[in-house]
């Protein structure tokens, strides 16, 4: 499997050795968001903590290219990367005084709830019963789940499909939302194959072991743009997966600023995609999402 | 040890024995060399052999090589580290249950079967499991310690599981002894706890030794299903950065495969070494028929993943 | 314990996968591992090296490796079979290491003796170890042999990660982290209880199995 030498990927890391390799400090292509200088806040607000803090803490994955993914030198890049920094920014927090930690679907809420963090950027889709636990500000991206499949596959064309072909095998990542709602669409459980990483799916669609995969569509992007025209995405979005800022619940205060934040720096919100998960061909740079009301 | 126990297999080969052999050495090895070749093809074909998959790991001139290595080489660090810190603790804690185990009365150790019973008879990367996620979702925090927490999640949980096994070693080990041993030294008037810390659990220690080295290398094994529970930067996991980044898992993989192999088969050439010097020694090898229990170190050397 | 008895389906059917894969493996590892054990003894030089890389590289390697290479390997070289299949071929290849070992201490505990007098009445070896030797080595194999097979058991929920799905081990990972259960009834009061009816129970039927052939010494 000419493994995905990937557009995406490769072209982060490379920036980013190349630039070490010849003893060159200059940051790669993202543009440095704005640092405000000494912003003041109403005591007793998790702002004014932070800011009195000087430094962020922010929970994002490490392993999930284009949103945030931690190269060989052992910094984190990706779009939720940088929309962690914009806000950081406007709380007066320069990039390097970020404390990234990597938090993985399965330990988001416990990060939050166990104040390890101070919030979560890690594509992480809002919906209820995560909201018992946690709260979200944003959403700041709308994703959607979708079919990926080897281009010559002519078989299925959508989620229906996998009904109509009880042998197709489909694939995704072991206790992720897309792995449980994909379930529905399915003939029998067994057509399901489950890792740990979406690379490994696509590692099994092109070396025949599975018939598709299904994840957030700009996840599968990524693969499909670094596959040379092996992958194509079948049949529309059969999801809405709204990506939140994860906080502690009920921080109301802390809420509104990250979208007024968002709201008045939708410049470096655009830069920071075509930066990053917009460098993959056939995705769209989004509009920012209306923010739904903090509670 | 065993070479002259082959030996006595098969007599000496003649030289129809012989020639049959060369003739078969021959059609076997260009077999295995016809294999290697269809193998090699393949993967040849897939792009598998490209010196951009090869190149970071093995060209110095890459310029991803030093990050790469330099991943590598925390990751052996944070597995040895892992795997000394599980092993001490297995070994004092083993050494104290299988004294309270030898030491409690008939029914007083019931409990305490029940637990290594328990221990013993679950999945290594479950307790690791429970030592690294469900220990802190139950209000265990060890987040203090130094080194944080998933290592001590990691290290709790393989201990957990390596302790039972610990413990069953020196149970052998001392029940190998001679009798005589704690006779004579229960009559030179020391208790009983100091006939077991000064003469018996010694001798059984020395006996024991080879089998702790093999028990060795399973702990540094297991400290890789870390991987598929949280983050401890351990040689699999450095490897699965590496592979994310460079795209090339094939060939990470099997220079991890073969960093292992060098690692473990140093250790079990340790522990043969120790095994033979002993039995040159003579004197605390244990009788053939008390070996059976302890030192095919089957028990310890089949544990684990 | 409710997360438990609400999904208890779940769980007999998770159960039931990890069974099945420990039967599958066990009859692939079991064969094999005596095969291996053959090589390493035998008079033929190659054989023996070839044993004895075979028992190095499946011993030395974590299940992890070993089963990555299985399951994204073999599809390089063009042979595309089940998860399962790559799983359970995995489990056989790592366990017939450690089975081979086992075999082969049973062999070398039989006194030189036995085998002598084989070949003093015109035994080959391969009847002398059919005959004379492995009978014998049989009891001194049980209990080394059923600690490598129970261990195998247990690391049958490694193979869970690599594609299976469905077993115990990946049906509390789908429990937890997508549905949301809390890990503590889930790990300890589902899969934990789940490995333990296997393991403890094939202690069980280890210690029948040893009293009996320690009566035929």
């Amino acid at each position: 499997m000419q493994f995905r030498r990937t557009a995406l990927v490769a072209a982060l890391s490379v920036v980013a050795l190349t630039a070490a390799a010849c003893g060159d400090d200059a940051e790669d292509s993202a543009a440095e968001p704005t640092v405000a200088e000494a912003p003041e806040f109403e005591a007793g607000t998790t702002m004014a903590e932070i800011a009195e803090a000087g430094t962020l803490r922010v929970g994002t994955k490490f392993d999930q290219p284009g949103f945030g993914l931690e190269n060989l030198e052992g910094e984190v890049e990706g779009f939720d990367v940088e929309v962690a920094k914009i806000i950081a920014g406007a709380l007066g927090i320069a990039p390097e005084d970020i404390e990234w930690v990597q938090t993985p679907s399965s330990v988001r809420e416990d990060v939050i709830e166990g104040d390890e963090v101070d919030m979560v950027v890690a594509t992480y889709t809002i919906n209820d019963k995560r909201k018992e636990r946690i709260s979200f500000a944003g959403p700041y991206y709308e994703a959607g789940q979708q079919i990926m499949v080897a281009s010559d596959n002519d078989e299925i064309d959508g989620p229906e499909s996998l009904k109509e072909n009880p042998d197709a095998k489909v694939c995704s990542v072991t206790g992720s939302t897309p792995a449980e709602q994909i379930k529905q669409y399915l003939a029998s459980p067994d057509q399901l194959t489950l890792f740990d990483e979406y690379s490994q799916c696509a590692d099994s669609l092109r070396n025949g072991q599975v018939d598709a995969v299904t994840t957030d569509n700009v996840i599968l992007l990524g693969f499909v743009s670094e596959s040379d025209g092996a992958f194509k995405l079948v049949g529309e979005q059969f999801t809405q997966e709204p990506y939140g800022i994860g906080i502690t619940k009920g921080d109301v205060a802390f809420c509104e600023f990250i979208n007024d934040t968002l709201q008045e720096n939708e410049d470096a919100y655009i830069e920071a995609w075509e930066s990053t998960a917009g460098e993959v061909e056939g995705t769209e740079t989004p509009e920012l999402p209306e923010p739904a009301p903090c509670a | 040890m065993s070479s002259e126990q082959q030996a006595v297999l098969y007599d000496a080969q003649g030289p129809r024995a012989r020639r049959r052999t060369l003739i078969g050495t021959v059609v076997a090895v260009l077999a295995l060399l016809g294999l290697a070749y269809v193998v090699y093809r393949r993967l040849d074909e897939q792009g598998q052999f490209s010196m951009e998959e090869w190149g970071p790991l093995i060209d110095p001139g890459n310029e991803a090589f030093d990050a790469v290595w330099r991943l590598i080489g925390e990751g052996i660090v944070n597995t040895l580290k892992a795997a000394a810190l599980a092993m001490v603790l297995s070994i004092v804690l083993g050494t104290l249950i299988a004294v309270a185990r030898l030491s409690l009365g008939r029914i007083g150790r019931i409990p305490l079967i029940g637990l290594i019973e328990i221990f013993r008879g679950l999945p290594v990367v479950v307790l690791v499991f429970i030592g690294v996620r469900v220990l802190p979702d139950v209000g265990v925090d060890l987040s203090g310690l130094p080194g944080g927490q998933v290592l001590w999640g990691l290290v709790i949980g393989l201990t957990v599981y390596n302790m039972v096994i610990f413990a069953e070693i020196v149970r052998a080990g001392v029940a190998s002894l001679p009798r005589g041993q704690r006779e004579a030294a229960l009559a030179t008037g020391l208790t009983n706890w100091q006939t077991m810390r000064i003469v018996l659990l010694p001798q059984a220690f020395r006996t024991m030794l080879p089998a702790i080295i093999s028990q060795l290398i399973v702990v540094l094994k297991d400290t890789s299903l870390v991987t598929f529970i949280a983050n401890y930067d351990e040689l699999l996991s450095q490897g699965e950065s590496i592979q994310r980044n460079l795209g090339n898992p094939i060939q990470t993989f099997t220079v991890l495969a073969l960093l292992y192999i060098a690692i473990n088969y140093c250790l079990g050439r340790l522990a043969q070494y120790i095994e033979r010097r002993q039995a040159r020694a003579g004197r605390s090898t244990p009788e053939p028929a008390e070996t059976a229990g302890l030192a095919p170190g089957a028990a310890p050397v089949g544990g684990g993943a | 314990m409710s997360p438990v008895f609400d999904n208890i389906d779940q769980f007999v059917d998770g159960f039931l996968t990890s069974l099945e894969i420990i039967l599958w493996a066990l009859a692939g590892a079991l064969p094999l591992g005596v095969l291996i054990a053959a090589c390493r003894v035998s008079p033929i030089p190659p054989l023996r090296a070839f044993g004895t890389f075979w028992v190095t590289t499946f011993r030395n390697t974590p299940l992890t490796v070993v089963l990555f290479f299985c399951a994204f390997g073999f599809p390089e070289l063009g042979i595309n079979r089940s998860f399962f299949f790559f799983g359970v071929l995995g489990l056989v290849l790592y366990t017939s290491a450690f089975v081979c070992e086992a075999v082969r201490s049973g062999i070398n505990s039989v006194p030189a003796g036995q085998a002598e007098a084989a070949r003093s009445i015109g035994l080959n070896f391969t009847q002398g170890l059919r005959y004379v030797v492995l009978p014998q080595a049989l009891r001194t194999v049980v209990p080394p042999l059923g600690s490598v097979l129970i261990a195998m058991m247990k690391n049958s929920a490694v193979v869970g990660a690599f594609g299976v799905g469905g077993d115990l081990w990946s049906t509390g990972a789908s429990l937890t982290s997508a549905q949301g259960y809390p890990t503590f009834p889930v790990y300890v009061g589902g899969v934990a209880v789940g490995y333990l009816i296997i393991t403890l129970t094939a202690g069980a039927l280890l210690q029948l199995l040893e009293r009996k052939v320690a009566i035929a010494r």
